[in-house]
């Protein structure tokens, strides 16, 4: 088989086209499932609600529209005017929900229960929120640095920049300098503001936290050891002017491939280490 | 249910008519009805206000990229919009129904305190001419979210403490009308108009008056610390003084929830009223509706952290605030199968009132599922502060509290005017605000879970498709709006005459007098016999 470069590249376009609406979720409808062990559980959770209200609206639903169609006046319909109340009726409507409350509450409880238990954890990142960038300190490992909009989206974002978004890659979620964290990992965040209260939220993580001036909020996940990859996210808490504009990025490496990066940026700010200190 | 006698006698009703000068007619009033026609039309104008504001967000929101507002801007729409919506068209929108109906339905003359009744009316043109002016200062308006949340909120320029006072004027309005509904049910009903007999308007009127006199002062509290932190040098709200950000926000929600169930639960009431007026049946499980009621006033005081579940709380405090969540499901889904028991086995026709008060069942219930669906905390940590939240809310306040101001407007409006109104241009009204509110909010939940953070004037491409549709809803539903004032504007113009009973299924007192309801109306009281056959369930 002949294999020019051209038809090479055009192959690598068609599956990048194929891959993309995955990527860009267009008439995306639902959560992602996400990277971690904790974001499919918490998908799980979501779907089984979800289902749940399926259930509970087909039934209710179903019932409102039968007597929609069946009871019409205009269809010679006789009202049951004796039909004041059942009290047979009022405890199974009341009891029969509860049941279910209680059904969704275990899987929840303990969803979260494991959610809040952040021992264990082998890297702690310290995340500090900015208006409007962040701030990732890799804790007792001598790394710290700022993450920033993009300077691509971020002139494409001006007022009528004349810039059409869909030709910057990754618009308005993409940064200078991301969150780079090995796979398999279970890694500690501790976030906190220097000035007003910012959220860190990266939807495949299953990871939102607020991060507020004067506190430190911990938070953890750990992404699958098959999963490495780029992730995005904004800030989710309303903080001014570019609230909309501070995206956050974390890089999934394999821990060798972090410790690699780890060793650059270390030296890479060694000079600096004097100031910083 | 056949059409009443009563109505003839009440026509001595009509010897004192409303005095002739626009002065003392519309501006020194102490009478009931005026009044609620007062409320009613600063609901309307403010209605097109904040609608206005959404119409610029959703412009901007149009397509990726931003086209035509600064963010800044953009943040105060966001921020004006909802105080428009909540403390300029909502509430006062009840507050008039109230001012009209509940005096009437208790067979009352007036409201108990009417010179009150006009001051807390008249403070809030007042508090939002001000409010509104913020977005001419030089700094301009509010642009930290409803919520006013520190340290952001503190950022703001002048407009800072003209919001806090507007809100403080708003507050006081609020407080008064609370206490005029409370007095004139507790005492002004007429002789033999026991508790159990009234209207479930009046129930959950009562209801919502004693929230707002709870939590009415919980707001001032808090806005008045974030002035002081501003302005007077204390730290309440600033860590780096000793203070804490996070009590902002577990005073606020102390507030904030309530005041969600103050903006829904005399929908509860109207829908009540509605339901079985058009399915020709009284209202299944009277006595239930008003213990529901009274439970979901009472839970909603202790659900108020599950606004905040990721700003880091205990693990107990987590599972309580969920547990309690969870819970308003229940009486909530009382009703929700009351009104389903109601219309079965009815014979139910559907002109307007009853279009959108079963749209508001269909949707309201919608919004109870995302709702539901909130309350899981893990999962919460994925909707928060995202636009499935937004469109949460939108759901129950659009086709639930507004729909149900509708419903009850095109209920009633025979009553005040003494005209039925057209129909058909009616039910255009209903059938396109209920197809564009659909497409308008319902793609929301999809931004929302595909990762699309609320607040932001501007987002990455792949939310674009979502958005463009939620726009186009957006325009749609702004503009059908521009029906109702013209087809109200004509009703009262003039039209076919309204009976006393304007319509046929209806029950209540409000149905006993002529229509339109003379300027003064139960100045003897209703007889006994006149208040039971009105009575909701018949006794
Ligand atoms: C079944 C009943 C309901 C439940 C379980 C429920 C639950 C919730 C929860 C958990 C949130 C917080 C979401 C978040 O920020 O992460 C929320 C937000 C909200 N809910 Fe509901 N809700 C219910 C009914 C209502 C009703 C009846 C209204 C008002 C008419 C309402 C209005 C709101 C508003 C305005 C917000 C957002 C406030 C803001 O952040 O600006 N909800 N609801
Ligand atoms: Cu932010
Ligand atoms: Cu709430």
């Amino acid at each position: 088989m002949l294999r020019k470069p051209g038809s090479l590249s055009a192959v690598a376009a068609f599956v990048a086209a194929l891959a993309a609406p995955a990527a860009h979720a267009d008439w995306a409808l639902n959560m992602p499932r996400g990277v971690t062990t904790m974001s499919q559980q918490i998908y799980s959770l979501h779907m089984t609600i979800f289902w749940w209200c399926v259930a509970i609206a087909v039934f209710v639903f179903g019932w409102m529209i039968t007597s929609l169609v069946k009871f019409r006046h205009s269809q010679g319909a006789v009202p049951d005017t004796q039909m004041l109340h059942s009290t047979k009726a009022e405890v199974i409507w009341t009891i029969i929900p509860v049941v279910i409350l209680v059904i969704l509450a275990i899987p929840a409880a303990r969803t979260l229960i494991h959610l809040e238990d952040a021992s264990g954890t082998q890297l702690t990142v310290k995340i500090t929120g900015y208006q409007w960038k962040w701030q990732y300190e890799y804790l007792d490992k001598g790394v710290s640095y700022f993450s920033t909009l993009s300077r691509d989206s971020d002139a494409a974002r001006q007022l009528q920049s004349g810039v059409d978004p869909k030709t910057i890659p990754d618009y308005l979620l993409s940064v200078d300098n991301p969150l780079v964290v090995p796979v398999g990992t279970k890694i500690r965040l501790l976030l906190t503001s220097q000035d007003v209260i910012h959220a860190w939220w990266v939807p495949d993580l299953a990871v939102k936290k607020d991060a507020i001036p004067g506190f430190v909020n911990e938070a953890w996940f750990e992404v699958q050891a098959d999963k490495p990859g780029t992730y995005r996210g904004q800030c989710a808490e309303l903080c001014g002017r570019d609230h909309g504009f501070m995206p956050i990025v974390v890089v999934a490496k394999t821990p060798a491939e972090f410790e690699a990066w780890l060793k650059t940026q270390q030296q890479a700010s060694l000079p600096a280490a004097p100031n910083a200190g | 249910m056949a059409n009443s006698g009563h109505a003839a006698h009440e026509g001595h009703d009509d010897h004192h008519g409303a005095p002739k000068s626009f002065w003392q007619r519309w501006v020194v009033t102490t009478n009931h009805k005026d009044i609620g026609t007062l409320y009613l039309i600063f609901a309307g104008v403010m209605f097109f206000v904040g609608g206005l504001m959404a119409l610029v967000i959703r412009a901007e929101l149009f397509q990726p990229g931003l086209q035509f507002v600064d963010p800044m801007f953009f943040n105060s729409m966001t921020t004006m919009h909802a105080l428009a919506m909540i403390f300029g068209a909502v509430m006062p929108a009840w507050v008039g129904l109230a001012n009209w109906m509940i005096p009437l339905q208790v067979g009352a003359p007036d409201m108990a305190l009417p010179r009150m009744n006009n001051f807390s009316f008249w403070i809030m043109p007042f508090a939002f001419t001000l409010l509104l002016s913020t977005l001419f200062t030089g700094s301009g308006a509010p642009a930290g979210g409803w919520t006013l949340y520190p340290p952001l909120s503190l950022q703001g320029g002048d407009s800072f403490p003209m919001a806090i006072f507007a809100i403080h004027m708003m507050g006081a309005s609020s407080i008064m009308g609370a206490i005029n509904v409370i007095v004139t049910i507790m005492n002004m009903r007429a002789p033999g108009m026991t508790l159990l007999r009234m209207p479930l308007f009046c129930w959950t009127w009562l209801i919502t008056a004693y929230l707002l006199i709870l939590v009415m002062p919980v707001l001032a509290g808090a806005v008045t610390m974030l002035l002081t932190d501003h302005f007077f040098g204390t730290s309440f709200f600033s860590a780096a003084g000793g203070g804490d950000p996070v009590m902002y926000q577990h005073i606020f929600w102390f507030f904030g929830h309530p005041e969600v169930y103050i903006l829904i639960l005399p929908a509860f009431g109207v829908v009540s009223e509605i339901i079985p007026a058009f399915s020709r049946k009284p209202l299944f499980g009277y006595e239930s509706m008003v213990y529901a009621s009274a439970s979901i006033g009472f839970l909603s005081f202790i659900v108020w952290a599950h606004h905040m579940f990721t700003v880091g709380m205990p693990l107990a405090g987590q599972l309580f605030f969920m547990l309690t969540t969870m819970l308003i499901a229940v009486p909530t889904g009382v009703k929700v199968f009351n009104w389903s028991a109601t219309m079965w086995k009815g014979s139910l026709s559907f002109e307007p009132p009853m279009l959108f008060a079963v749209a508001f069942l269909f949707l309201f219930t919608i919004g109870g599922f995302s709702g539901l669906m909130l309350s899981i905390v893990p999962a919460d940590f994925q909707y928060q502060d995202s636009y499935f939240v937004v469109a949460h809310f939108h759901y129950v306040l659009v086709p639930g509290a507004i729909f149900a101001i509708m419903a009850g407007i095109y209920y009633w409006l025979p009553k005040w005017s003494g005209h039925m109104y057209n129909m058909s241009l009616a039910k255009w009204h209903f059938w396109l605000s209920t197809i564009f509110v659909n497409v308008l909010f319902f793609p929301q939940h999809f931004l929302g879970l595909a990762g699309m953070p609320r607040r932001i004037p501007d987002y990455s491409v792949q939310f674009a498709d979502w958005n463009m549709v939620s726009s186009i809803g957006a325009f749609g539903f702004g503009l059908s709006q521009l029906l109702m004032p013209y087809l109200v504007w004509q009703c009262v113009r003039g039209g076919a005459a309204a009976k006393a009973k304007a319509w046929e299924g209806a029950r209540g007192l409000e149905w006993e007098v002529p229509s339109p309801a003379p300027y003064h109306t139960w100045e003897t009281a209703p007889d006994e016999a006149t208040i039971i056959h009105a009575s909701p369930t018949g006794h």
